[in-house]
Parts: C-alpha cells; structure tokens; sequence
C-alpha cells in the first residue's frame, strides 16, 4: 500500500512541476518568435512603434525565460530523484535527446540572452538582432528535442528491449523522428504562438478599452489577431490529424477521448456527459449520432474500438482525458471565432471600433496557455498506465523512495512553485497592465 | 578508444565547468546576503546578470549527460541523495528568480533575502551531494537500498560547510577583478580569510576522504599511486602562496589561482574515484549505457561543445571590463 501511495505521490509531483513549468517554456516560445518578429519590423520601418513594443515584451520575456529556466532545472533532476526506474530503463534511448536539447538549445538560448537583455549599447542593431534571432531559434530546437521524447514515449519506436527490460536504441533516425513526432512538434509550437497570440492581445485590449487611439495597443491588437485569424485555423487541421494519429497508435487514448466504452460502428460524437468509470457509461450524455465514427474513420458507419477492448487494468482516467480534451477543443474553437470576428471586422474597417471584440479578447487572455495545459493532460493522462506506451508501466518506472519523503517534497514544491511563481505571475501582470508609450 | 572512458571525462568537465562557474555566481550570491549598501549590492548583481543562466546551464548539461551516458549513476545517486537534491533545486528557484524579480517587484528586501540564501543553500546542498556520494552509495539490483537519511553525517555537512566556502572565496575573487574602489577593497578583505578558511577545509576534507574506503587510502598512499598523488598538495601549497601574494594588489589574479585551486581539488577527487562512479562499487564501465548511446551523443557533442565555449567566451568578452551600473540606475 505504501508503494502504491508513493507512486500516486510522485505522479502529483510530476503533473505539479511540469504545469508549472510548462507554461513558461511555451511563453518563451511565443514570445521570442513575436520579439524577432518586432525587432525586424524596427529594423525595417524605423518606426518606434516597434522599438517599444520589443522592449515592452523583453521585460515580460526575461521574466518568464527565468522562470522557464528554474523550473527546467527541477524537470532535469526529477526523472532521477522520483523515476528511477525510468530512468535506468529508458536512458539509453531518450538521454541522448533530452543531451541534444542542452547542447544545441539550453547553451544557445543562455549564451545569447545575455546579448539580447544587456547588450544593446555594447554590440550594433544587426549583432542584436541575430542574438534575438539565435534565441528563438534556440526555443524552438528545444521544442523539437523535448518534444521528440515526449513522442518517443507515446508511440515508441526504434529500440529493442534487453533480458534486464532496458531500452537499447536500434535506429537513431526511427527514434527521433518516431511516428507520432511530426504530429506533436507543429502542435505544440502552433499553440505556443497561439497562446503568446492571446496574451499580446488581451494586453493590447485591455489598454485600448481605456486609450482607444494608443498606438502600441492598436499594434498588439491587431497582430494578435491576424495570429489567431490565420494560425487557429491551422492548429485544428493539425489536431484533427494527430487525433487520427493518435488513433492509428493509441487506439484505447482516442476511446477515452470520445468517452467510448464499448466498441461500435457509426459511434456517437459526445459534446457533454459525465464518464462513469464504474459502470463503464456516460451519464447526461449529449451526443450527435455518428459524428465521430465520421470525423476519425471518415465514414458514417465506421467501426471504432472502445475501452471494453482492452482489460480495465490497460485504462487511462477516462474522466481526466475526457474533460481535458473537450476544454482545449473548446478553447480552441473560441479563438477561431475571434479570429474570424477580427477578419469580418476589419474588412469593415470597425476592429478598434468594436468593443465587444475587445472585451472577448480580454477573456481570451489565458485560452491559449489553458488550452494548451488541457491538451497536454490529455495526451499525458491518456498514455496511462504506462510511461513507455504499451511497454514500460508507470507502476515499474517509480524510484525506490517512501511514500513519507516523496509528500514532504511535493508539499515544499507546491509551496515553493506557489509562492514564487504566483508572485512572478503577478509582476508580469503588473508589467502587462502598464501601458505601451503613446506615440507612434 | 573506451567510450565510457571519454564520457567520463566529459562528464568531469561539465561538471567542474559547472563548479567554477556557478561557484563564482553563488558565491556573489552569498557575499551579497551579507553587504548592506543598496548601491554594492546592485553592482554585485549586475557583474553576474548577464552570464548566470549560461552558467546553471552546466548543472543541467551534469544531470544530463548524466541520464543519457551513465543511466545508472543517475538513477542511482539522485534517489539516495534526494533530500539534499530537491534542497538544492528549490534553492536555485529562489535564487534563479529574484535577479528579475528583486527589481522589478514590489518588496526589493524580500527578494535581496531570497537571493542571498537561496545561494548559500544551493551551494550547501551541492557540498551535501559531493560527501554523499563520496562516502559511498548502497546498491542493490541496480537500484537505491540505503536509507532515508544517509547522506546527513558529520562528512557531508563539512562537505556542504567547505562548497560553501569556496565558492564565497570564488565570488570574492570574481569581485575583485570585475569590480573597482570601495567594493573591491572589501572584496580583498572577504577574500583573505575566506583563502584561509577554504585552504583548511580542503585539508581536512582531503585528509578524511582516504579514510572512508579502503580503495581511496591506497589510491594517494600506495605505490604507484603517490607519484600522481604526491605533486597535488605541493601545487596547491604554490597556488596558496601566489593567491596570497596576489590580493594586496592582483586584479584578475586572485580569481585565477581561486580557480586553479577548484581545478587541482577535483583532479583530486578524481584521483580518488576513479575508475568508481558511484562508490563503493559501480565503475563508470558498470554505469553507462550502450556504445551506441554513447557514440551518439558523442558526435554532437565533438561539434557542440567546442562551439558553445566559443560563444560563452564571446559573452564573457563582450561584458568585459569593470562593472558599472546601467544608466538610469
């Protein structure tokens, strides 16, 4: 019973820090990409518009890139401290990733950020600019490595398993590029520009509710806009293919996704209901006939397996998959609506006239970051009982440690994480609320 | 050529690149916790701000390459040094986050506090790390069998007391070369007897750590070992000297001959381990993972090392000089 205990503990610790963390890595993503994006149109135009926006967002950059960095480090640490087991087993395989992402991202994000924060009166604008462009680059080959374990561990591939049960590479090009890689990287990339999107844009329209003609804001506004206009779009096509993905190589994942207990043809899409785990039904069931067996086997009358194909024992949490799920895709759907909206009314030329818009986007201001929580709970919970998928139980990877000094350790990095990152939390927000400078 | 041989050594190097890097920046860290001029401790900050995530960054390249070489001596050392690990871990949070947070929130003195702990716990805890896994690890069917409260004995903390130490003796010289007038006078005044202190300690934990295995003893006592043992302390007795001679008026020597002496002290627990990984009796042949694990990643990291000494070199270039605080400031 300890041992079980123990597990589940160290499976909060898990979820605690890397939520946390994970929020930061993707502002980071987003931001650096829109902080080149600024810079190069300074660069271009000459227009100060530019200059203050980019060292608006820099403050907020350095902020959360620190905080990226601190939780990172506990992320390195805690395969070893809590997932011994894992990490003996699995080490040969995604160690030399996850050694990768240090080498070529970790150093080059750390060396030239020094350049981007400090550097300005040191080095000319072209020297800047290419350590702002070297620092984005830098996130994105650390999406790339981290998301290539993550891949490896949903739909492993290129290993063979020796007599002690550890993994041993066989093909480096199979592990890397494994098949559910060029599903998740796109995904997560697209939803941390989606979620800097929402951000950039509630912060400009919170401003212009008060100064409508501040230019910065309108900037912001605007270019969020055009973000969630032309990328939300993208990301659906991008999910509804790794659903089928997902499908292809984790059939029982998709089951919990669609709330599907038992395997049938022409399947239901469920908007609403509430998953029975016990009794292997959904209650209050809302559901349109047919629209999943359509939307993942494209066909009307498509069979689909559902969880009574596999032993309970081989489940995820039905309730936590579901529900996840159908918060990012709803989030997801809203900032395609915006999107859409910012279109209309700006053809109309009314997008700093209409307030409404302006009041949504304020609301949207965390859609992308919880959407993007949600889809990783999804994808995450929904690969249970197993860390390696179908290979490696979760309850095999947990490090030999009491179920005592896993909770002390849970109970300081909550403590910690919510004192710290609630405060940074707050002076981001403080910086958000300041306005950009007036003058365009 | 032994792959785990070449590892071994890359590992030692991140490490000990991590050790003088992070040292120094901790150590500023910590001497900050006990300046009171507002004015000195935002200069302190400000010679550290541009090059402390570069420099954590090795700790993550330690842990790492750790994993991915040397699986086992990861999934080994983590778990049973676990408290002093998470210590350390929530440690840097603290510190890693207040050279943001100190100026832009609204209580500086909570953060400065946080700041300057938050190093000297850091630091504390890596020393617990080192004596821990010094004094040895119990394995048992490649899996953590000790207990709870193994890495807390009297050599662990003297340990953690002397990383502590030494890296305030690494800031003090980092101060003294990249700072100038008041501070750096002060700076001077830390560093002598935190030379003196830091030269004790290392006597005392090096004349203890023979005493702990067997294996060690006859390692720096036995023939051959004493002709690669017996130049270490003669070396670092001429460090001293110069280290000595160099605080009256050195700018950068100070800092050059604190470092050497975190060069020769490694090459010293080197001595001692090798060819262990995790004492008492997992060598570092035990420990690592598959040659073509180990090939893979070497061959990036032929090409990515080299350039990432290139450009850390650049940015340390480029913040050359005495430290001046931004205007505006």
């Amino acid at each position: 019973m300890s041992g079980l205990d123990a597990l589940h503990l160290a499976r909060v610790q898990f979820a605690f820090t890397v939520m946390f963390h994970i929020v930061f890595p993707a502002i980071s993503i987003g931001l650096a990409s829109y902080l080149v994006v600024l810079e190069a149109l300074w660069l271009r135009t000459g227009r100060a518009v530019f200059l203050d926006l980019f060292r608006y967002w820099l403050k907020l950059f350095a902020l959360a890139f620190g905080m990226g960095v601190v939780s990172g480090v506990v992320m390195s640490y805690q395969f070893g401290t809590n997932w011994a087991g894992f990490s003996d087993k699995t080490g040969p395989v995604i160690g030399p990733l996850m050694g990768y992402e240090v080498l070529s991202a970790f150093f080059l994000e750390a060396g030239f950020l020094g350049v981007m924060l400090f550097g300005a009166e040191r080095v000319g604008r072209r020297v800047h600019f290419a350590a702002s462009c070297i620092v984005a680059l830098g996130t994105l080959i650390s999406a790339f490595w981290i998301l290539s374990v993550n891949s490896w561990m949903q739909t492993p591939a290129g290993y063979s398993i020796d007599a002690d049960g550890r993994f041993l590479p066989a093909d480096w090009l199979a592990v890397i590029f494994n098949p559910s890689f060029f599903y998740r990287l796109p995904h997560m990339v697209l939803a941390s520009y989606l979620s800097v999107a929402c951000l950039v844009g509630a912060t400009g329209a919170w401003h212009l509710l008060r100064h409508p003609e501040n230019a910065g804001s309108r900037v912001m506004f605007s270019m969020a806009l055009w973000m969630l206009a032309l990328v939300a779009p993208v990301q659906v096509l991008v999910g509804d293919l790794h659903g089928l993905n997902t499908l292809a190589y984790q059939p029982a994942k998709i089951a919990a996704i669609e709330g599907l207990f038992s395997s049938q043809a022409g399947a239901p899409l469920v908007l609403f209901g509430v998953p029975d785990m016990e009794q292997a039904r959904i209650g209050y069931e809302i559901a349109v006939p047919h629209l999943s067996a359509l939307i993942l086997t494209h066909d009307w009358n498509g069979a689909l397996q559902g969880l009574d194909a596999w032993p309970r024992a081989d489940w995820p949490h039905v309730g936590i998959v579901f529900w996840a799920f159908r918060v990012m895709v709803g989030l997801g759907v809203a900032m395609v609506a915006a999107g859409g909206a910012s279109l209309y009314l700006r053809v109309r030329g009314r997008l700093f006239a209409a307030r409404w818009l302006q009041r949504v986007m304020l609301g949207l201001g965390p859609a992308g970051l919880i959407a993007l929580l949600a889809g990783w709970v999804t994808t995450e919970a929904g690969r249970q009982p197993y860390t390696v998928y179908g290979l490696l139980r979760t309850a095999d990877s947990v490090s030999p440690i009491g179920a005592p000094g896993v909770g002390l350790s849970l109970a300081a990095f909550v403590l910690v994480y919510l004192a710290v990152f609630g405060a940074g939390v707050g002076i981001m927000l403080r910086l958000m609320a300041q306005p950009p400078k007036a003058e365009g | 050529m032994d792959l785990a041989m070449i590892w071994a050594g890359l590992i030692a190097f991140a490490v000990l690149a991590y050790v003088v890097l992070d040292g120094f920046d901790l150590g500023v860290g910590m001497l900050f916790a006990v300046e009171r001029d507002p004015k000195m401790r935002d200069l302190m900050v400000h010679s550290i701000a541009p090059v402390w995530d570069g420099n954590e960054t090795w700790l993550v390249l330690g842990g790492g390459g750790l994993f991915a070489v040397f699986p086992l001596a990861y999934a080994t050392i983590l778990p049973a040094l676990y408290p002093a690990i998470i210590g350390m871990l929530l440690a840097l949070v603290f510190r890693g986050v207040a050279f943001e947070f100190r100026v832009r929130a609204g209580n500086k003195r909570l953060w400065d506090i946080a700041f300057g702990v938050g190093s000297g716990l850091a630091g504390f805890c890596q020393g617990l790390t080192l004596g821990g896994l010094l004094q040895g690890i119990r394995v048992e069917h490649r899996a953590y069998a000790g207990g709870w409260w193994d890495w807390l004995t009297g050599f662990t903390v003297l340990c953690g007391v002397a990383v502590v130490i030494g890296y305030a003796l690494l800031g003090a010289c980092w101060l003294i070369w990249r700072t100038e007038g008041e501070l750096q006078q002060r700076c001077r005044g830390y560093a002598r007897w935190l030379g003196v202190m830091t030269f004790v300690l290392t006597g005392v934990v090096s004349l203890w750590t023979p005493l702990l295995h067997a294996r060690f003893a006859a390692r720096w006592f036995g023939w051959p070992g004493v002709l690669l043992t017996s130049p270490v302390p003669v070396l670092l007795a001429g460090l001293a000297w110069l280290f000595w001679r160099g605080l009256v008026k050195g700018e950068v020597g100070p800092f050059l001959c604190a470092l050497g002496w975190f060069v020769l002290g490694f090459a010293g627990l080197g001595i001692s381990l090798f060819p262990l990984i995790v004492p008492p009796d997992i060598t570092i042949w035990d420990a690592a993972g598959p040659d073509s694990s180990l090939r893979f990643l070497l061959a990036g990291t032929v090409v990515l090392v080299p350039l990432i000494l290139g450009y850390t070199g650049y940015s340390y270039w480029l913040f050359r000089g005495k430290v001046r605080l931004p205007a505006g400031h």
